[in-house]
């Protein structure tokens, strides 16, 4: 199982999270994706997030949140987005 | 806002959705798919995001306000177009006023008395209805108040007001997402269709519908099962009271009925003039350039503009100008005509001018008196009006106050104009609004003017208080050997004591005598020695009046001095019930039932204690015997606490050993279970454990050498101390159980405390099936408690559970040492007797007040093993028989 860890820098959100549907293709198992910088999210990022839970539904590759903040954790849950994401501190 | 169901009919909402098309489906879940995305990302705002973007908003509504109202005009054919610019200037200047300043994102209001802060939450996809009169106006202010509470908002404009209220969403949103609002925080349906509104209004993402809009729309809204905020039709009454300054007045309401033609349904409708004045008001309308309509005009009107099926206003006259309807109908008037007044002669379909009418023509009444145009207004308000807006001029303010009483409407509007007013922030301090709460006169779940906070969940964090307590006793309190020469320092002209018929046989009256000034007139009442009854009482009362007592001394035991305080509150308070005043209770401080402060008499009450138990010397309690009804009465409240406590323990030294047992068994019982109370405090626990060392220490040698005078004198303080305690912390389920055991087989007090002692303590310290509520207490500590007073008598021990234990042993070594029978059994009570009376002890003792603050709370079945234990004795630790489990169901199934 090959896991991949992504930092994920909140000025270029969506882009990384378009690099990060990219990276799905080659992965095995789980992709990391470290939101601890991220102090909030917007629309388009939240568009990109759906994308991305979607890809690795297809592709059946885990996606793990780690460090997300409560603030954006909730934006998750009310667009029900957080289910389709594990979460790590 | 439309009022007119002929005006509604346009706006119908079915709630079929049946017809929409898969592409107009898509489209729809689009917008909600927007507005959700927003609203959450909406949540991670702070207050100055917030305020960063409302700003801007707000001036580009000021900017637009003439653009946008030359829109509405245009497209809508309503109103009057420099009337809307004012409306759009209201709905972004004003509301901004009123919204600036108010906190709508984390903590908005704090309240540090009551521990309470509350927390806004957003409502997150609000679903808007704009309606026909108001498209652009309504659009702006519901912009802001979703900006400033960090809502989106679907908008869906009347269909004739499509374009314009599209315009204004447009402007508003461009604004907003230039200074930062989430993507998709407004949106509007481009076109119309009443499928589309029924649709997005049952839309399980859609959280809150705004129905600014008639009964039709409304209705729909509320029908949806979603929470809606609706709005009503009104049907404003006006009384033109004749103290009015009548200028102001007339000109008032020209201003309002003229303004936008009259579409704002705050608007005045029927004016109701007082007789006196009456011909001037109509001179004075007429002058400002109103047409005043004869009989046959009136009538013409009535039959127009009014729709003959239906009883409503007609679609084609809403919002225009006098001199076209005037036109239209065939009415000769004035070029400049602003206004045309209808005099009408009552209220309802046979006066069809006396409906809402959202254009310029006012209906007019002459009323005889205040009374008949008071009646009128009422009429007016209930034909379609409940709710909404009514409007008085008068400077009477009594007549003010009761049109207030007698017209249901949510905004009352005194001397000022109805629909201006009713918009709040203009001519009054009324909250700044577009859309009107009617409350439940109209189908409405608010009568407030709708603003930021009906946009907003709040949330309230109320954090755990801790009520003040007390420790209150008397503030004099005389002990130790002689204290009764006290009594000579209170100065009295008529003393009145009283005491039981042993007692002056003894000669204790006559020591007490020998303490009272020789200038003092007293008289002796002696009652029975018995728990005090209503006719000893009153008869007590009648001695007090007769020699107009200032000084009373109870001389005895718990039922002498219970006696002397009720006789005392009569006497001070002869209209006190003493049935209502035992009204029961849970909070002192919350009790529905207050004793009387004013007083027509007043009397020093001087308690001498002559038992060492019940306390009553210090304590606010007393019993009643109410023999009529067969039944006892509990008083309890710190004004029936002497004034003057005397432990003297000359007056305990000839206590047979019997009663010293009883009285001092009674005394730790206070002690324990006021040290375990959920309502303990630390003052309470310093007497509480130190009656209990007393007790420990002296009752074993006041009970076997009634003659030792320390000893005596230690525990006739031990029961004040211990009755300080539980004056104020209060006793538990001991209690409980005694007085139901007590009464049932006539055992004394103290003795039927003794039987449960040890098994309530072995219970108490178990971990409770189920927990007493306790804001003052942190966790369960009763068994610490307990532990505490075994290390106090230094019983030993390591762990609490051993402590305990221990403090078991010494209670019973106790009980024995002072002979007390082991069970209920040793009393001769047989077991099928105890077994047919447990039911019934079980369902007074749960009745009982005294268990409300033991710490744990006591199941039926609980209570049932408590009395079985009791009954089998200490250390018996035998489960409950059969016999014993068939009485636990009974009282299981008669208390369900």
């Amino acid at each position: 199982m090959t896991s991949v860890w992504l930092n994920i820098d909140e000025d270029g959100l969506v882009p990384a999270l378009h690099d990060a549907a990219g990276k799905l293709d080659g992965a095995e198992g789980e992709v990391v994706l470290d939101f601890s910088s991220v102090r909030r999210i917007d629309s388009n990022a939240v568009r990109a997030m759906e994308e991305l839970a979607q890809k690795g539904d297809e592709k059946a590759v885990k996606i793990v949140l780690r460090g997300v903040n409560v603030d954006v954790y909730k934006v998750l849950k009310l667009v029900k987005l957080a289910p389709r994401f594990s979460f790590a501190s | 806002m439309i009022a007119s169901e002929a005006v509604q009919e346009r706006v119908q909402i079915p709630l079929a959705t049946e017809s929409l098309s898969a592409e107009r489906i898509a489209y729809l879940e689009g917008l909600v798919n927007q507005a959700s995305v927003a609203a959450a990302v909406f949540t991670q705002f702070t207050q100055e995001d917030v305020d960063r973007i409302v700003k801007p908003m707000v001036l580009a509504g000021l900017e637009k306000a003439q653009h946008l109202a030359r829109l509405a005009v245009e497209e809508t054919k309503l109103g009057v177009m420099e009337d809307k610019v004012i409306k759009n200037m209201v709905a972004t200047e004003f509301a901004y006023n009123y919204v600036k300043d108010k906190r709508t994102v984390g903590v908005i209001r704090e309240f540090p008395e009551r521990n309470l802060v509350e927390l806004a939450e957003p409502i997150g996809v609000i679903f808007s209805l704009i309606p026909i009169t108001n498209p652009t106006s309504t659009v702006l202010f519901k912009c802001i108040m979703a900006i400033k509470t960090r809502n989106a908002v679907i908008f869906s404009p009347h269909p004739k007001a499509g374009g314009c209220g599209f315009e204004a969403v447009k402007i508003m949103y461009e604004t907003a997402l230039k200074h930062g609002a989430p993507q998709g925080v407004f949106t509007c349906l481009e076109s119309h269709n009443l499928q589309d509104n029924a649709y997005l209004m049952r839309h399980k993402d859609v959280a809150l519908i705004d129905a600014t809009g008639g009964p039709s729309a409304v209705k729909a809204a509320y029908s949806s099962g979603k929470p809606a905020l609706g709005v009503g039709p009104g049907n404003t009454p006006v009384y033109l009271e004749k103290t009015a300054d009548l200028k102001t007045a007339v000109v008032d309401i020209i201003i309002s009925k003229t303004f936008d033609n009259g579409t704002i349904c705050a608007s005045e409708q029927t004016v109701v003039i007082d007789d006196e004045i009456y011909d001037q008001a109509l001179k004075t309308f007429a002058d400002l350039g109103a047409h005043i309509c004869n009989e046959n005009e009136t009538g013409l009107l009535g039959r127009t503009v009014i729709d003959p099926q239906s009883g409503c206003m007609q679609p084609l006259a809403v919002g225009q100008k006098a001199t076209d309807i005037a036109r239209f109908i065939g009415l000769s008037v004035k070029p400049n005509t602003k206004l045309l007044i209808a005099p009408i002669q009552g209220v309802g379909r046979e006066h069809p001018l006396s409906v809402e009418k959202l254009f310029p023509v006012l209906a007019v009444y002459r009323a005889k008196s205040v009374d008949e145009a008071l009646k009128v207004c009422v009429d007016v308000n209930h034909a379609g009006g409940l709710g909404h807006t009514a409007v008085i001029f008068s400077r009477n303010d009594e007549i003010i106050q009761k049109f207030g009483e007698v017209i249901n409407a949510g905004r009352i509007i005194v001397n000022s104009p109805g629909s201006i007013g009713a918009l709040g922030a203009v001519y009054n301090d009324l909250v700044p609004t577009f859309a009107f709460g009617c409350g439940t006169g109209g189908g409405n779940s608010t009568t407030d003017n709708v603003n930021i906070y009906h946009y907003l969940n709040i949330k309230r964090l109320a954090r755990r208080t801790q009520n003040h307590m007390w420790f209150r006793v008397p503030n004099q309190i005389y002990f130790n050997m002689n204290a009764v020469e006290n009594v000579r320092q209170f100065p009295s002209a008529s003393t009145v004591i009283i005491t039981n018929p042993a007692l002056e046989r003894v000669g204790h009256v006559d020591v007490v005598r020998r303490c009272i000034s020789p200038q003092t007139h007293v008289h002796v009442s002696v009652i029975p020695d018995a728990e005090p009854e209503v006719k000893v009482v009153m008869q007590g009362v009648e001695a007090l009046n007769f020699y107009k007592a200032d000084q009373i001394i109870a001389l005895g035991g718990g039922s002498v001095i219970d006696a002397a305080k009720i006789m005392k509150l009569k006497y001070e308070s002869p209209d006190a019930d003493l049935e209502e005043l035992a009204a029961p209770f849970l909070d002192l401080r919350k009790r529905v039932v207050q004793y009387p402060t004013e007083k027509v008499n007043r009397a020093r009450l001087i308690a001498i204690s002559t038992t060492s138990g019940t306390g009553s010397e210090v304590t606010p309690f007393a019993v009643l015997t109410d023999t009529e009804r067969g039944r006892k009465v509990t008083l309890a409240d710190y004004s029936l606490s002497p004034d003057v406590a005397i432990v003297d323990p000359q007056f305990v030294m000839s206590m047979p050993k019997g009663l010293t047992a009883d009285t001092g068994i009674d005394c730790l019982t206070h002690a324990l279970e006021a040290g375990v109370s959920n309502y303990a405090s630390p003052y309470t626990d310093s007497n509480a454990m130190q009656a209990i060392r007393l007790v420990f220490k002296y009752l074993p040698i006041a009970y076997e050498n009634p003659r030792n005078e320390e000893a005596r004198c230690m525990m006739h303080n031990a029961a004040c101390i211990a009755a300080m305690a539980f004056s104020n912390a209060s006793v538990g389920v001991n209690h409980a159980l005694a007085h139901a055991f007590g009464a049932r087989f006539h055992v004394a007090h103290g003795r039927a405390n003794a039987l449960m002692l040890p098994h309530v303590i072995a219970y108490n310290a178990a971990v409770p099936t189920k927990f007493m509520p306790s804001p003052y207490t942190q966790g369960y500590v009763a068994h610490k408690k307990y532990a505490t007073i075994a290390d106090l008598l230094g019983l030993g021990g390591q762990t609490v559970e051993e402590k305990v234990k221990k403090l078991i042993a010494a209670t019973e070594q106790l009980l024995d040492r002072l002979e007390f029978p082991r069970s209920i059994a040793e009393l001769g009570i047989s077991k099928e007797e105890f077994e047919r009376a447990v039911p019934e002890l079980v369902k007074i003792a749960f009745d009982d007040p005294s268990w409300r603050s033991n710490p744990r709370m006591p199941l039926m079945n609980e209570l049932v093993e408590l009395f079985w234990k009791a009954y089998q004795g200490r250390g018996s630790g035998k489960a409950p028989s059969a016999a014993q489990q068939t009485a636990l169901e009974w009282v299981v199934r008669v208390w369900q």
